[in-house]
């Protein structure tokens, strides 16, 4: 059984597992870190989204193997961050959350855009929205929590 | 007094975007096995023999014969059975689960699994009726003895995916004699009646409780029922706890969808009026009958749309194809009549030279107005400010002028629509007769108890903020926890935009004796639904008040077709509603949104069909849903219009919101390309087809 370490959530942690295992079955079956979800399992949706040294990734297609020696960081522990807490009073505020099921991954991404470029125009939050889907909400009030966040965190990202 | 629209944020965004809260398949038990489906590998015939190899210890094969009570799914229409006995009626029917503790192993033991069949010839056209209904209003077809002519077209809609991220799922468990399933689900009696009958139990050996629903849109109404008499069976016999949940393939392949239809339309015209409308609804029921007859019989009641036709003559038909059996869907019956008569209307206008907005305008429904079934629009109709509203923010007449260029390829569209609020017919009367309790505890809290879900429309949040105003107390001060049939009354199902109206204006209705009585310590107030007098329904003969309410809107979409590619991108929204009263502002825009986008997806976006009865589409890269690129930015505005019996004047928004969509996105595609469009989804090929042919 191959030996993968990575940096999961700040801590260094070490999985024997087959190299091919999804990352998504590690992060929810080994580590219950069940934030991260199951939509489509094949890269469409991004409910499973974390973060892959700072940028976005679909859990469901990372196979153990590519996060050896690499950086994840899932909702859980970006949950525990400054930015998180301005992302999120964004989402509740502008109503960007219906069932959920979506929202960590949109919650991954909108860091992931942001972290790259902190003042986006809403052309660039659609591109940067649009591997994630949801299928409550339209989108509409997701842009408009992102706007927000974006405006509220002038100067953290 | 404060506005109850007044928007608060929503009370589960913490969990909800923080990733902790719990849908069913985060959720784990110790010992917990995995079940997966033995189906089908033909569409029609019958099972000769199955041979099953060595299965290893701890491994289950369940099936019919597992099935102590009756092996029939229970919904509107009996006639699923949980596990074939015998007869396929579609491609990927239900055959069997195999349970174990090894997703692995389980895949293994399937695929070693052989089946001899009988194959039979499948049918797909749809000639085999098994539900038909007929009904007429005013002179109904005589009128067309004096029309000067006579105008008809046909209109077709495809499939519909309901495409909720989550897939379907229970997880199920043995205490005793006691099964409870813990589910993804719209409607937790309809789940628990079906377990009473399945496994032949007491009411009190068996519990459903909702776990949080990642999105459902009618598909998870009485689809779970399904799968969970299948899970149940297996738990009770083997006793362990045993956890279904289907990956996004079978989800697609099997699970119901919105029913394809062909509205056939013949209208009398007399001095350039319309006179009366003959209508033929039919619909794809797939294999079995469900709640196909239901939906039947709400797309029949939408046929003269938003507007006021004297004369009717209305028939329809559910047809039963060897397909995977069609069901309920945001909407269910009525997004199909709506983009049809929207079209329809539009077309005769334009066959009689008349502008299309004015001649619309002149037969919009009115206050007192008859409906389709003779019943009475009781309460005031404000469509012509609405319209108003609509036209003035989008700039419509402006632009409908400008895009009737045949060069410039942008075209706006407006659909008028209505939807009937809670249960067609007597269904809240004779079957539902919801019941719903609030308990006041010892420390001044107050629980709401019912069995409505929260499964994204934000229930928890309107019903403890309806509560709450009504108490005069803190919100933090009223529970609503998720329905557990051991502990909520049958309040119905969470479906048919009933959920505020009726359970809401119910549970309104304990708060304010709740409220007389505050200084006791503890007690219990129960109401049950009682039907207002003057709501009168003839089942049989449609005849009477379908609804006991209507909800109203206005939809506006703006688009550019590429003269290229055929692709459509969708510029802006604009909507007007009548939802009543809104409970919660920003949750009633959320709907808005959300509905819009279905809407239009069904317009122009999403398509779905079958081949020889196999789902073409089975994930989520062939199924095009919209995503955040393919949405436009979207203007919402909301119009109080309390309606006597809901909560603060509250009616529906759930499924008005969808019904607009494709309409409107057709209409504005019609504009753009200058061709008449009889079918949704417009889809490039289609645009193509019409701009290649000059006829139209």
């Amino acid at each position: 059984m191959p030996k993968i370490e990575f940096k999961l959530n700040d801590k260094l942690v070490t999985v024997h597992s087959t190299a091919n295992r999804r990352l998504l079955d590690v992060l929810r079956e080994d580590f219950n870190l069940t934030g991260p979800k199951e939509g489509c399992g094949e890269g469409e949706c991004g409910a499973c989204a974390v973060l892959l040294n700072h940028k976005i990734v679909n859990s469901c297609c990372t196979p153990l193997a590519n996060v050896d020696g690499q950086e994840i960081v899932t909702i859980e522990g970006f949950s525990k961050t400054k930015r998180y807490q301005i992302i999120k009073d964004a989402f509740a505020e502008m109503g960007g959350v219906q069932c959920g099921f979506c929202t960590p991954g949109m919650v991954i991404a909108t860091e992931s855009l942001l972290n790259k470029n902190p003042h986006p125009n809403d052309e660039e939050i659609r591109i940067a929205l649009s591997g994630n889907l949801c299928r409550c909400t339209g989108y509409n009030m997701i842009i408009k929590s992102i706007q927000k966040a974006a405006k509220d965190g002038d100067g953290i990202w | 007094m404060k506005d109850i629209s007044k928007s608060i944020n929503k009370v589960d965004n913490e969990e909800k975007i923080s990733g902790s809260a719990e849908y069913i398949a985060d959720i784990k038990m110790d010992g917990m096995l995995y079940a997966m489906t033995l189906r089908s590998s033909i569409v029609k015939g019958e099972i000769i023999k199955i041979s099953y190899p060595k299965i290893p210890d701890n491994y289950y094969v369940i099936d019919h014969k597992d099935v102590q009570g009756k092996n029939i799914v229970k919904i509107i229409y009996d006639d699923m059975p949980i596990f074939t006995t015998k007869k396929i009626s579609y491609l990927h029917e239900p055959i069997a689960l195999v349970i174990g503790p090894e997703k692995e192993k389980i895949v293994e033991i399937l695929d070693s699994i052989e089946i001899k069949y009988k194959e039979e010839e499948p049918q797909f056209e749809w000639e085999d009726s098994v539900v038909d209904f007929h009904f007429d209003k005013g002179e109904g077809e005589r009128v067309f003895d004096h029309a000067d002519k006579v105008i008809s077209y046909d209109y077709e809609t495809g499939y519909q995916e309901q495409a909720y991220i989550e897939t379907q799922g229970f997880i199920g468990y043995q205490d005793g004699d006691k099964t409870t399933l813990i589910g993804s689900i719209q409607c937790p009696y309809y789940v628990k009646n079906a377990l009473i009958q399945a496994l032949d139990s007491e009411p009190e050996n068996v519990r459903v409780i909702q776990s949080t629903v990642g999105g459902a849109f009618g598909g998870k109404e009485e689809f779970p029922s399904l799968i969970g008499c299948q899970l149940a069976v297996a738990v009770k016999k083997i006793k362990k706890p045993i956890q279904l949940i289907y990956e996004r393939e079978e989800d697609m392949l099997v699970t119901t969808k919105r029913h394809p239809a062909k509205i056939h339309f013949d209208a009398a015209i007399k001095e350039n009026k319309i006179k009366g409308i003959k209508a033929h609804v039919g619909i794809d029921g797939g294999a079995t009958i469900g709640l196909s007859g239901v939906v039947l019989s709400r797309a029949m009641l939408a046929c003269s749309g938003a507007y006021t036709i004297d004369n009717l003559d209305i028939t329809g038909d559910v047809y039963k194809t060897n397909t995977v059996p069609n069901g309920a869907f945001r909407g269910f019956g009525a997004p199909q009549m709506m983009f049809a008569i929207e079209m329809f209307v539009e077309h005769i206008a334009k066959d009689l030279n008349i502008d299309p907005l004015e001649f619309r305008k002149s037969i919009l429904a009115k206050q007192n107005d008859h409906t389709s079934t003779n019943g009475v629009y009781r309460d005031p109709i404000l469509m012509p400010e609405m319209i108003e509203k609509a036209m003035k923010e989008s700039d419509y007449l402006r632009k409908k002028k400008a895009y009737a260029n045949p060069n410039i390829f942008k075209g706006i569209g407006m659909s008028f629509f209505f939807h009937g609020c809670g249960f067609t017919g007597s269904g809240e009367k004779k079957i539902i007769k919801a019941r719903v309790r609030l308990r006041k505890h010892k420390n001044n809290k107050a629980e709401i108890l019912i069995a409505a879900v929260d499964m994204g429309q934000g229930v928890k949040t309107t019903f403890r903020k309806l509560v709450a105003n009504i108490l005069e107390i803190d919100i933090e001060n009223v529970i609503f926890n998720n329905p557990d049939t051991d502990y909520v009354p049958d309040s119905g199902p969470t479906v048919a935009s009933r959920t505020m109206m009726i359970v809401g204006g119910l549970v309104a209705r304990a708060a304010k004796e709740m409220k007389q009585r505050w200084r006791e310590d503890e007690f219990v107030v129960e109401k049950q639904y009682k039907q207002p007098d003057y709501i009168k329904y003839d089942e049989e003969n449609f005849i009477g008040d379908a609804y006991p309410a209507y909800s109203w809107g206005v939809n506006v979409v703006e688009v550019e077709v590429s003269k290229t590619t055929y692709q459509v991108k969708l510029v802006k929204t604009w909507s007007v509603y009548d939802g009543g009263k809104a409970i919660d502002e920003k949750v009633v825009l959320g709907q808005a949104d959300g509905g819009l986008a279905q809407g239009v997806g069904y317009g122009y976006l999403e398509v779905m069909n079958h081949k020889q009865g196999k789902i073409q589409q089975k994930n989520m890269t062939d199924y095009i849903i919209p995503t955040a690129k393919d949405m436009p930015d979207m203007e919402t505005y909301l119009y109080d219009n309390p309606y006597a019996f809901g909560p603060y004047g509250a009616k529906g928004v759930g499924e008005l919101t969808l019904v607009g969509g494709a309409p409107a996105v057709a209409k504005a595609i019609e504009n753009a390309i200058n061709k008449r469009i009889y079918k949704i989804p417009v889809t490039p090929e289609y645009i193509m087809e019409l701009i290649n042919n000059a006829k139209n």
